[in-house]
């Protein structure tokens, strides 16, 4: 009964932990690596144009949010401009910039962030559109028609078709049809149009897609236009050269359908510079801010929104359970003796700040001292409390006289002795000289090192900046380690020192 | 390794984790600890139900009763002093005789009264209970032990261990002292432990440390093969300690005294492990014995438990 219990919330506690880890790092995108960085692109786009002394009013799409990318930071620099956003008819959504009165030449400015993450939405589901039969005039349906025939004749399916259609587009030599419907040196985006007419003529719908390329840094990045095919089941995108349907993973679509990127009334047609450029930023700082403005409860809530003097504290605590977690398994089931319960966990936190070697050997160095003025006092049989008094006193001292050698000789790391809590060492002498005086020395050296080795582990595993990002950002695990803690409590194994005990006892004579 | 963990499981060997997790933790309320830790209180509540003790001479309980105690022993030229919460027979003075105005003690020296007064400071402050918390110094009765075992003890008083689970005696030991453990009878101060049958009350092998030896380093006697006096009575003190506490398992340590026979000198809420190396045998399947006797849900007179652990947990080829 109080074995399931105990099961019981370890299991509870463990997935508890366990889920909101996986949560934070496949849903939310928190970084398991402190370092890691993510790829971000600023993109810019500059309109320019010569407005009339009359009512503007400029449209222009915004990308909607696509299924690998996530679009962040929108901003509109466009002083006196009203700004709206609307769905238009064709599903894009448009940017509305209107004003009563301009004139002169005007600069407006739109831009966003655009980075790889998990955070995207998965795209919503949409039924199989119907396709539209195109307005054609009778020389372009003919062309279109026997372009239409010779693919149909080499492709087995919707895709294969697009792509028999797109390779005739794309010959080098064209043939007379599809001069007749792109003319001599089409445009891609010319090519992309008639492709996505002669599919709508075999019944397939199709649609032009425009994008920009999200590569290394374009101060004029040009339009992408690529072709979506809808088999009935799903959209497949198609490039104007594609020998089968995809989408290389660098491709964010802006807009569909055969309207232009600006429309606009009161003003000339206006001249669109966009700029691309791309930064490596740490993913920790990419997924907070995001956080922030989604307003995700898990990051505003969690041990990030804390000022960062604070944080500094908990990243050094969320790492003490590791250690005490150490602890709990050297002395229940290995069976190492050591000098106080969490004496270990708490040297292990100094040595933090004075390096391993160096903290050894001043923890070495201070204890042996205070063991010698221990040992000493001991003849002059003093009472408990003023004898303890005296070591800690005598502890202090020693401290500060290896802070002045060690400074003298210029060794930087033999000042951080004062790191040492000196509580803890006062009463590791005092226990220490305790056991030497009932136990003999040889026991008392032997728990000295046990605890010193339990500490040096107890370091090992709570130092590391990976652990120590990883409890930070997931403070959950910590229920994990609980969870094991609470295990350990019902261990009722044998420690391995005991094997060596009792060892007489399992021979197999008796 | 785990082959031997494998053979000790199967021989039954209980380790520390198991002990205090499967018997202790569940069967030993944290509250009636103090009923054994504290030996004043140990003393009361044997003497009420009329288990033999070591007669208390006095108690000495603040800084302030520390002088007058030397008055209060006029008439007594042995003694012993012992903290009411030590262990491992930390802070025991034992007092053989007196030197004019100073104190003999067991091991030949003298010792003053600055420095008796020094030593009952110390005690008193906590020097040697178990949390380090306030303690009272006991003056009682010295024990002068039973003859049978004057070939193999070094100065001290050896004791009997006897481990009581809910009444049941299910393994005991004889404890020596030797020079290395400076007379005291604890185990890991280097005293000897030798097993001894339930069922007969005679010594088994003997464990110094953790190996087996055959006779006393000190005294080169054979330590097996004795009979302990008084057998039976131990055995009935032991399974009466049960309701003496409520501890349903705890150890008993009694001494054998030449003229008052058996006494209790203290209960022990956390008897060690190494009783079963002494015995050559775990401890385990003789707990899991008396768990499916009925533990303490049945509750049969001490004197059929006593009856229950002869016949079951007799030495194996003694």
């Amino acid at each position: 009964m109080r074995s399931r219990h105990v099961y019981g919330l370890a299991a509870a506690l463990a997935i508890i932990g366990a889920a909101l880890f996986l949560y934070k790092v496949l849903m939310v995108g928190l970084p398991l690596k402190r370092d890691q960085k993510t790829d971000l692109w600023e993109v810019e786009v500059a309109i320019a144009f010569a407005a009339r002394g009359r009512p503007v009013r400029l449209t222009f799409p915004v990308p909607p949010s696509p299924p690998r990318f996530t679009i962040v930071n929108q901003n509109f620099v466009s002083r006196g401009y009203g700004v709206s956003t609307v769905e238009a008819l064709d599903g894009n959504r448009r940017a509305v910039l209107s004003i009563r009165k301009a004139d002169g030449k005007q600069s407006l400015y739109y831009g966003f962030v655009v980075l790889r993450g998990p955070t995207a939405i998965a795209a919503k589901a949409e039924g199989p559109p119907e396709a539209v039969v195109p307005k054609l005039s009778e020389p372009e349906r003919l062309a279109a028609e026997a372009i239409h025939l010779a693919a149909v004749a080499q492709s087995a399916d919707a895709s294969t078709f697009v792509v028999q259609v797109l390779k005739q587009l794309a010959e080098s030599r064209p043939m007379r049809s599809v001069v007749a419907l792109v003319g001599d040196k089409p445009t891609e985006r010319r090519k992309i149009n008639a492709a996505a007419k002669i599919a709508a003529l075999a019944g397939l719908p199709a649609r032009v897609v425009h994008g920009i390329t999200l590569g290394l840094d374009r101060t004029h990045a040009r339009f992408d236009h690529w072709l979506e095919v809808h088999d009935g089941k799903q959209w497949l995108s198609f490039l104007s050269d594609a020998t089968g349907p995809g989408l290389p993973d660098d491709k964010l679509a802006w807009w569909r359908g055969p309207s232009p990127f600006t429309e606009i009334s009161g003003g000339d047609q206006p001249h669109v510079t966009i700029t691309v450029s791309k930064s490596r930023n740490p993913t920790l700082q990419v997924v907070r801010t995001l956080g922030e403005q989604a307003k995700a409860p898990l990051l505003t809530w969690s041990l990030f929104g804390l000022p960062l003097q604070t944080q500094i504290v908990f990243r050094l605590l969320l790492t003490v359970p590791v250690g005490v977690f150490l602890l709990v398994v050297m002395r229940n089931v290995v069976g190492v003796k050591t000098f106080g319960t969490f004496m270990p966990v708490l040297i292990a936190l100094s040595f933090r700040e004075t390096q391993l070697l160096w903290g050894i050997a001043l923890f070495t160095a201070v204890v042996s001292g205070g063991l010698l003025v221990r040992l000493y006092l001991e003849q002059l049989k003093l009472l408990l409390v003023p004898r303890l008094a005296a070591v800690l006193i005598v502890v202090i001292l020693l401290m500060a006289v290896l802070s002045i050698i060690s400074h003298k000789l210029d060794i930087a790391s033999g000042l951080s002795v004062a790191l040492f809590p000196m509580v803890i060492m006062t009463m590791t002498i005092e226990r220490m000289s305790i056991t030497w005086d009932e136990l003999g020395g040889g026991e008392a050296i032997k728990e000295g090192v046990g605890s010193l080795l339990v500490s040096v582990l107890c370091y090992l595993a709570m130092s590391p900046p990976a652990v120590e990002h990883l409890l930070f950002a997931f403070p959950e695990l910590l229920l994990i380690v609980l969870a094991a803690t609470v295990l350990l409590g019902r261990y009722s194994g044998y420690r391995l020192t005991e094997l060596a005990r009792f060892r007489v006892l399992g021979g197999r004579d008796t | 390794m785990p082959g031997l963990a494998k053979r000790l499981s199967e021989a039954g060997v209980l380790g520390i984790n198991a002990r205090n997790a499967l018997y202790m933790l569940p069967h030993n309320p944290r509250r009636l600890y103090p009923l054994a830790d504290d030996k004043l209180r140990t003393k009361e509540i044997a003497q009420k139900v009329g288990i033999q003790v070591p007669e208390l001479y006095a108690v000495v309980a603040s800084p302030g009763e520390v002088g007058g105690l030397h008055a209060a022993l006029a008439g007594r030229d042995d003694f012993v002093v012992k903290p009411a919460h030590g262990s491992g027979g930390e802070g025991i003075v034992v007092v053989t005789g007196r030197v004019g105005d100073n104190y003999r003690l067991s091991d030949g020296t003298v010792m003053d009264r600055a420095e008796m007064d020094f030593h009952l400071n110390n005690l008193l402050s906590g020097i040697y209970s178990l949390g380090g918390q306030t303690d009272k110094a006991l003056v009682e009765y010295r024990v002068r032990f039973n003859p049978v075992f004057e070939k193999v003890a070094y100065q001290g008083v050896p004791d009997v261990r006897i481990v009581v689970y809910f009444g049941y005696p299910v393994m005991a030991m004889v404890r020596l002292p030797t020079r290395a453990s400076r007379g005291r009878a604890n185990l890991h101060q280097g005293a000897i432990g030798a097993g001894v049958d339930i069922a007969t009350g005679t010594t088994l092998t003997a464990v110094l440390k953790t190996g087996i030896v055959a006779e006393h380093p000190d005294t080169g006697h054979p330590v097996s093969g004795i009979c302990v006096p008084h057998w039976q009575a131990l055995l009935d003190i032991a399974a009466r300690s049960w309701e003496l506490t409520g501890l349903a398992y705890q150890g008993v340590d009694i001494v054998l005294d030449r003229d008052r026979g058996p006494l209790v000198l203290e209960l022990n809420a956390r008897p060690g492990l190494a009783i079963q190396i002494a015995n050559r045998a775990g401890l385990r399947r003789r707990l899991d014995l008396v768990e499916k006797a009925g533990g303490g849900a049945v509750a049969p007179t001490a004197a059929e438990r006593v009856a229950f652990a002869k016949a079951r947990f007799a030495a194996v080829g003694a």
